[in-house]
């Protein structure tokens, strides 16, 4: 009970000092998370659409594996990635072990299934919806794509809200491949493990609560996007 | 549709200058850096806070550290994923040395482990310098005693130690939690077990409860810590020249002397003992 | 109302097609879905001009008669012979592509149609319509001016803005028919446009399909409203049970229908 009371006054106290060490990592972790919702929608919503409306031996294989893959657990694709990174593996070359690149594509593979799985059901339900009218305008297929795109676009904010929760939450892949490197890979998730495992309890759920109140603005500022877009019968 | 879609491109637009400008980091890498292999233990010492910038400094050198746990480092060394390994597990590194990956395994420096227990101490043992006896009466007592069962450095000096009790560690009082010193610090005080722990991460420990040293001060729990190169015969990749200063430094007159001069509440932590024949 | 200058200033977007489309003829035309027929050996021949009312009761096939013309379902037997080929390039729900043969796919479908219920996107009016100038390949130099055309024509310029499906339901299936309408089609396919519309709204619809066919565009349409049909058709095709049992003059239909079903339909008489 009093670990949680000095775990608000510490998260207070970080805030309003605008401790340096702080900000240094929520940007990193900024930078790191966003970055790799990026390329997770970048590569999930054309790739959720395409599997929406294509029709090809192999899709419900291909879909299953998807929706598994938005289970993975992170610690997993840390590990896997550190195989293929590390100096001694097929990638060593690249040197990108220990950076933050390591940590965004790590937190990539973590997104892209998420905002993959969800494009297409939102894609998929809309595509019922406009089978009929596109078809008779000579629309189908690939084709309907960047249309059923741009009209989910609404939705496909969710997904990416989804991909960012997971990805900003999560610490074993980071931690793998970015090696919590003080000043250099070290995040608000890895921070907190540290401080946990060195005791500072207050501190560290002092940073949890900073975690979660970023997360909580970022979505609050996106809801207030949708609002605005259900008033307008755009969802 | 204007204002929507104003918002939306200010959002993708965010998006795209976080990648942007991480790429960019990336590619700027201003200052020579080298990357050592660590453990845990040492690093929530707060050591490595209080040392390296001192180096950095003298030598223009960033040392960026990636502390795991014993087994993990050594096993990060072995694929070239470090320049210097600085672990405390003497037959483990003398092996990687032996094993074609390190070029020399030096004595850096040595703190020591201590049993920390509850301070209702139920195995009586509080005060004893005797580690052996104490370790046969938690046995014998059935105190819980919380291991890091994780096969690093401090892992494998507190099973020699149970050897040299002539106990064989077993049973529900004996609880393995397989992870690094301060998680089982952690769940050891929960459930008030005793720890066998090292001084240094013992005295920066920020969750000691009601707990209190219990043994400590035999030669026993002696813990050395090695420094080693990273072979550039096996991984050509790795620092030669920015590690040997490294290296150098920490074993030279000057690093030992900082390393000596790093205290936590008025004590040492660390006590340097490099061979100054040049070992 | 919208003045007549704004529709004549609709162009065609593919004056190229030298030859007519119509007539077409479905030869013994069959369409069925698992194992189970919904039409019966449907010959029909629907020439230029006049404007084509479908009726029959429920189930009678007259939706899947109009969908096979657009080409959104191919006949599982028999084929359409088109005059001028075309072909909606898509492999459509059941049966096997009985239609046009051979010719490759070019601009939009000379055939468009109006469903039941407006299918609008998620965007504003003008957006919908843009979207579907882009779609149906108008050339772009064009598009602003045809936008601008159509708006006037269903009398949305008021509207362009406005989320489409925010609309009421008569101004949505106004969006739904100029849309159709975008790249003046040579056939224009109707499902019971204003089955839920009022007076009004069906008025303004109505006025848009007078429009259409005063500037040559052949129209199709199904409808169960007596009053409309005996305003809009000159000619009715009356289905029963999947099979064509009238095909007459407008007038000598409600006059003197020659079938039994026709007769007992326009009596108010529920068929089986």
């Amino acid at each position: 009970m009093q670990e949680l009371q000095s775990a608000f006054w510490e998260a207070g106290r970080l805030l309003l000092t605008f401790d340096s060490d702080l900000t240094e990592i929520v940007f990193l972790s900024l930078r790191v998370t966003l970055s790799a919702v990026f390329i997770g929608c970048l590569i999930g919503f054309p790739f959720g659409a395409f599997l929406a409306v294509a029709r090809f031996p192999g899709r419900t294989v291909i879909v299953v594996i998807v929706n598994a893959f938005m289970g993975l657990p992170p610690v997993v694709a840390g590990l896997f990635l550190y195989l293929l990174l590390s100096r001694s593996g097929p990638l060593g070359p690249l040197a990108l072990l220990y950076t933050p690149t390591a940590m965004i594509i790590a937190q990539a593979v973590l997104v892209t299934p998420i905002v993959t799985a969800m494009t297409r059901q939102v894609v998929e339900d809309l595509y019922q919806e406009y089978d009929e009218q596109f078809r008779s305008m000579g629309l189908f297929g690939a084709r309907a794509v960047p249309s059923l795109l741009w009209d989910a676009r609404y939705s496909l904010i969710t997904g990416a809200l989804a991909g960012f929760g997971r990805a900003a939450a999560e610490v074993g892949a980071v931690l793998i491949v970015g090696g919590n490197i003080n000043h250099v890979t070290r995040v608000m998730t890895t921070t907190i493990a540290l401080e946990t495992s060195r005791g500072n309890l207050s501190l560290a759920l002092g940073l949890g609560l900073v975690l979660i109140s970023l997360s909580l603005l970022i979505n609050a500022a996106v809801m207030s996007l949708r609002g605005s877009a259900k008033r307008l019968a755009y969802v | 549709m204007n204002r929507t879609f104003t918002r939306r491109f200010v959002l993708a637009a965010a998006f795209a200058g976080a990648a942007a400008v991480s790429l960019g980091q990336a590619v700027a890498a201003d200052m020579p850096f080298i990357t050592v292999q660590s453990t845990t233990s040492t690093l929530n010492s707060g050591l490595y806070d209080y040392l390296l910038p001192i180096f950095k400094k003298e030598k223009g050198i960033e040392v960026r550290v990636v502390a795991v746990g014993t087994g993990q480092a050594i096993k990060n060394a072995r694929n070239g994923d470090g320049d210097v390994l600085l672990v405390h597990a003497k037959s483990a590194e003398e092996k990687f040395v032996a094993d074609g990956f390190g070029v020399k395994r030096s004595d850096l420096m040595y703190n020591d482990f201590v049993i920390v227990g509850p301070a209702d101490d139920p195995a009586g043992v509080a005060g004893m310098s005797d580690v052996k006896a104490a370790m046969k009466k938690i046995a014998g007592s059935e105190a819980p005693f919380a291991s890091r069962g994780d096969d690093s450095g401090t892992h494998k000096k507190e099973r020699s130690l149970w050897k040299a009790a002539g106990v064989e560690p077993s049973g529900g009082w004996y609880r393995e939690t397989g992870s690094g010193m301060g998680a089982t610090l952690n769940t050891g005080i929960g459930m008030g077990a005793y720890v066998m722990t090292d001084r240094a991460t013992w005295i920066k420990f920020g969750n000691k409860g009601d707990y209190q040293i219990a043994v400590e001060g035999d030669a026993a729990m002696f813990n050395q810590y090695g420094i080693i190169a990273v072979n550039p015969e096996k991984h050509p990749h790795v620092k030669v020249k920015e590690s040997q200063v490294f290296i150098d430094w920490m074993l030279s007159p000057a690093g030992q002397k900082a390393i000596g001069a790093y205290m936590v509440d008025g004590k040492q932590l660390f006590f340097p003992n490099a061979d100054k024949a040049g070992s | 109302m919208s003045t007549d200058r704004s529709f004549a200033g609709i162009a065609r977007a593919d004056e190229s097609a030298s030859t007519p489309l119509l007539p077409v003829s479905l030869e013994d035309v069959c369409f069925g879905v698992n194992g189970t027929d919904l039409l019966h050996d449907v010959s029909l021949s629907i020439g230029p001009g006049n404007r084509t009312v479908i009726m029959g009761p429920n189930g009678a096939g007259k939706s899947l008669l109009l969908r096979l013309l657009q080409g959104l379902i191919h006949p599982t037997r028999g084929r359409l012979a088109w005059r001028r080929n075309w072909t909606s390039g898509h492999s459509a729900q059941g049966g096997t592509p009985g239609g046009a043969t051979g010719a490759m796919p070019s601009g939009a479908p000379p055939v468009s149609i109006v469903l039941q219920r407006p299918v609008l996107l998620r965007r504003s009016v003008a957006a919908n319509l843009t979207h579907a100038l882009r779609v149906l390949r108008v050339p772009r130099a064009d598009r602003a001016d045809r936008l601008e055309e159509l708006l006037t024509l269903g009398n949305l310029q008021d509207r362009r803005e406005q989320p489409a499906r925010s609309l009421s339901g008569g101004e949505q299936q106004r969006l739904a028919t100029v849309r159709a309408l975008a790249a003046s089609p040579e056939m224009l396919l109707l499902d019971e446009p204003t089955a839920s519309l009022d007076p009004q709204a069906t008025h303004a619809i109505e006025d848009l399909i007078q429009r259409s066919h005063d500037r040559g565009t052949k129209i199709v349409m199904v409808t169960h409203d007596m009053g409309q049909a005996k305003r809009v058709a000159d000619e009715v095709v009356f289905m029963s049970k999947g099979r064509i049992a009238e095909f007459t003059p407008a007038e000598s239909f409600f006059s003197r229908p020659q079938s039994e079903e026709a007769r007992a339909y326009l009596s108010g008489q529920l068929i089986i």
